[in-house]
């Protein structure tokens, strides 16, 4: 009885050894032909581009499809439907379509009229005018008063007595309404570039449910949502401008990223927003690549407070340690661009490409700026990367490698978002972090208000004084050739200063099912659906 | 009844334990609702203020019994991230969750039953070799793998299937039941397995006893022996694994849904505690803790009335 057992086990265990070495040789062999695949499609990739031509094959497989939908991937759900309450780029950028400011930017970086249809801004830089735009429409079929846009202006500046939902708007001294078409905001203090902020959603002040039931006058109105599925939106048929091509966006959330090229070749989504390099090269030829920049600064963020980066030879010394491009080639197959401060290209005037030599890779400097430091032994500090953000953790093992050169070891610990949102942003318990910093508005200030030495959101405790004294003069000049002058000033400051060691702004890749075309992009977080068109 | 009343009101008391354990978790884990909220638009000013306005300054205990009291009077709060009230955002989702189960389950039940009890009766045949192999292979496989290559598989080179293509029970109820079965059967495959094995085990155990032998001697054939008095007793441990499957495929979920895209209550449990959303949270957990507890007291129910011998202890 017991050898009969032990007979039907090895005969069993032997069929499983064999059936286990099937399964693995037919692993290899689909890898290999994954593999070819990949090349391939990277060629057909490359001069997707540009032709039309297989755009239109890929048109004539699916031509019955119905092409008054667009199903759009995005990878969380949004935090907010209220506007004003929306933080994360993921959600603005969605907001973009639904809600609309006195003014709003387009695809250059230019602010056009939107609400408004009109403005003067007095020359002290203190006193903003607004003209209404005749027949503006909420989704709800109400026209836009000069109190809708009172009430949205003061509830972001907190006038009511809470605090400012958006820090600049503290400048605000008062917003009043001269008639029913014309709205005078005066500041405290001059500020010419205000008018970025007057992007900040208009929304009807009788809304008192703006979360379940928001209502803007973007070219799509809000029809549902399901937590953690989809939210759904339709294109507003009284919208005053150009109205949309696709009637019907639906916003699915892709929960796992490892599932967004199956799901764009099953069909289940045809556009998906900041797809890696890697996902590129596995799509197949029914897709276009649109590429173009996130808009953010990617950096290794010191803080400044904490031994050793308080001391600015070390940061240097790290500074000239790296080369981004070697980043770059390693993240993203050598895309993205080059940056040496807190300052990216698509701000056009503002951008200063000399400061991407301020540091150029020379170990040697490196290790000399280090022993002057008083570490010639270099020393060993950690790098927080929140894990959602493959790029920035990639980028952080990069770093490691190049910061190995100059005898200085740096341990990568990946936190969860929220932990690093409390820990390193708010409480500023940190060495150093690898994050993309965005701006909010069109405007230098956006990006350079955060690290004179008292503002709220310095989380890397960046205290200079000259960049405090340029800073302020930036702000309060009126004249715009002196204000780029003196914004470039401090992001001079900022590079030389070594406050982080700057890398790049990260490259994005838009992937949009042929069927469609027409994806731009936008020098800050947006994604205008509005612009998308069947292909045909 | 007297047992019932008992086990009912320890249940009670375990639901309670769950609760405090979850909400103290949450206070040692960094971040909370207002941090998510405003992100890195936050200022040390208006986290304060929010922070304040909902409550999260006060006490832990404070704040716990505030959630108990009102949790009990079956009020669950309002979700921080979505602003709505918890008990309807997930009465949304308990369908599509409850849905993957039942049809693992029933997927489990279907095909182990029968197989276990062919290859018990057919022991050392060839069919119980080759079944026996084809099942420890099952066994190992992760329903997350299984998952991600059947939607390669039935997805991209058939085509049978659209990854990612959900669709709320709501809007097209057979498209949603459709989209279910290949998750279903990942879930349900390594279940099937152990159910299998473990039917098989037993009926050969049970098959061995002395009442086995007595039943064939009251003339009775094969079948008859193996239906009215082996099955019965071999199935005792194989309900208690099932039952221990049906909790377990709630869990199983969580991966599953992440794989499969399915906006259920798993996707909400997951990114809850992400956000911080600890309403959410806590009634999700409750949720499921609950849910464990009944179905322990239905195995053990079932066990009386299988086998009256069996005396739960009073």
């Amino acid at each position: 009885m017991m050898k009969k057992s032990f007979e039907r086990r090895s005969l069993s265990a032997l069929l499983v050894v064999l059936s286990t070495l099937t399964l693995t040789l037919s692993g290899c062999s689909s890898k290999k032909a994954e593999d070819s695949g990949t090349v391939a499609n990277e060629q057909t990739e490359s001069a997707s581009q540009e032709d039309g031509s297989q755009a239109e094959d890929a048109q004539a497989q699916s031509s019955t499809e119905d092409l008054s939908k667009i199903v759009v991937g995005i990878p969380q759900d949004i935090d907010s439907m209220d506007p004003h309450m929306a933080t994360s780029a993921g959600s603005r950028e969605v907001l973009f379509n639904v809600f609309e400011g006195l003014v709003k930017p387009d695809s250059d970086g230019n602010l056009l009229p939107a609400v408004a249809s009109d403005y003067t801004i007095s020359d002290d830089g203190k006193v903003y005018t607004f003209t209404l735009r005749d027949g503006v429409k909420f989704h709800d079929g109400s026209e836009v008063t000069a109190e809708d846009v009172k009430y949205s202006i003061e509830r972001n500046a907190g006038t009511d007595g809470t605090d400012p939902l958006i820090s600049a708007f503290s400048n605000i001294e008062s917003v009043e309404i001269a008639d029913e078409k014309t709205i005078v905001m005066t500041l405290k203090e001059s500020n010419t570039e205000f008018l970025a902020y007057m992007t900040v959603a208009i929304i009807p002040a009788s809304n008192t449910d703006t979360e379940g039931n928001p209502i803007g006058t973007g070219p799509y109105k809000f029809v549902s949502r399901s937590p953690q599925e989809n939210i759904v939106l339709e294109s507003f048929d009284d919208y005053w401008g150009e109205k949309a091509y696709i009637k019907d966006v639906t916003l699915k959330i892709e929960a796992n990223s490892d599932s967004v090229v199956m799901d764009l070749e099953g069909g289940s989504i045809d556009m998906y927003a900041r797809v890696t390099s890697n996902q590129v090269s596995q799509l197949s030829d029914n897709f276009a690549v649109y590429e173009g920049t996130m808009n953010l600064v990617q950096a290794l963020y010191l803080n400044n407070n904490v031994e050793p980066f308080n001391n600015e030879l070390v940061r240097q010394a790290l500074c000239y340690a790296i080369d981004p491009q070697t980043i770059m080639d390693f993240v993203s197959d050598g895309k993205g661009v080059e940056i040496g401060s807190s300052m990216f290209p698509s701000f056009g005037k503002y951008f200063d490409a000399s400061l991407n030599d301020t540091y150029n890779q020379d170990i040697d400097k490196a290790k000399e700026l280090l022993a002057e430091a008083g570490y010639p032994n270099g020393f060993d500090f950690t790098i927080t990367v929140p894990s959602n953000y493959t790029q920035h953790v990639d980028t952080a093992q990069v770093l490691v490698e190049e910061f190995k050169e100059i005898g200085v070891n740096a341990t990568i610990q990946e936190v969860e978002w929220n932990s690093w949102l409390s820990d390193v942003y708010t409480n500023r318990e940190f060495e150093s972090t690898v994050i993309g910093v965005d701006a909010s508005t069109l405007t230098a200030y956006a990006l350079l208000s955060r690290f004179r030495s008292d503002a709220s959101n310095n989380f890397i405790n960046f205290n200079n004084a000259d960049y405090d004294a340029a800073f302020d003069a930036a702000v309060s000049a009126t004249d715009d050739a002196e204000k780029v002058e003196k914004y470039k000033e401090c992001e001079k400051i900022l590079s030389e200063s070594a406050a982080n060691v700057y890398i790049q702004d990260l490259p994005e890749f838009v992937v949009l099912n042929k069927k469609f075309t027409g994806y731009t992009f936008y020098p800050l977080y947006a994604q205008d659906f509005a612009k998308i068109k069947p292909a045909q | 009844m007297r047992y019932i009343m008992k086990k009912v009101l320890s249940m009670a008391l375990t639901l309670f334990v769950v609760s405090i354990c979850v909400f103290f978790a949450f206070s040692l884990i960094p971040g909370d609702p207002v941090t998510r909220m405003f992100g890195t638009q936050a200022t040390p000013e208006l986290i304060e203020q929010y922070r304040q306005k909902m409550g999260l300054n006060d006490p832990l205990i404070v704040r716990y019994f505030r959630w108990f009291t009102s949790f009990i009077q079956g009020d669950f709060g309002t979700s921080y991230d979505y602003k709505v009230p918890v008990a309807g955002m997930i009465a949304e989702k308990i369908p599509i969750t409850l849905t993957l189960a039942i049809m693992s389950f029933v997927m489990m039940v279907i095909i182990s039953i029968p197989i276990g009890i062919y290859t018990a009766k057919h022991e050392n045949g060839i069919a119980d070799h080759i079944l026996t192999v084809i099942n420890q292979i099952i066994m190992a496989i992760p329903p997350f793998f299984s998952g991600i290559i059947m939607t390669f598989i039935f997805g991209i080179v058939f085509k049978l299937f659209k990854p990612g293509g959900f669709v709320s029970y709501t809007k097209d109820f057979w498209g949603f039941i459709e989209y279910l079965i290949l998750p279903a059967v990942a879930i349900a495959l390594p279940k099937a397995a152990m159910a299998t094995k473990l039917l098989r085990g037993s009926v050969i155990d049970e098959a061995a006893k002395d009442y086995t032998r007595t039943a064939y001697s009251r003339g009775n054939t094969t079948n008859g022996v193996l239906y009215l008095h082996v099955l019965k007793n071999a199935m005792i441990p194989v309900i208690t694994f099932m039952g221990m499957a049906l909790a377990d495929m709630v869990a199983g979920s969580i991966v599953i849904e992440q794989v499969f895209g399915i906006p259920g209550i798993s996707r909400i449990l997951l990114t809850s505690i992400n956000n911080r959303d600890y309403p959410v949270v806590e009634t999700i957990i409750m949720g499921i803790a609950t849910m464990v507890l009944v179905i322990n007291l239905l195995v053990d129910i079932i066990y009386r009335i299988i086998d009256p011998r069996i005396e739960v202890e009073d």
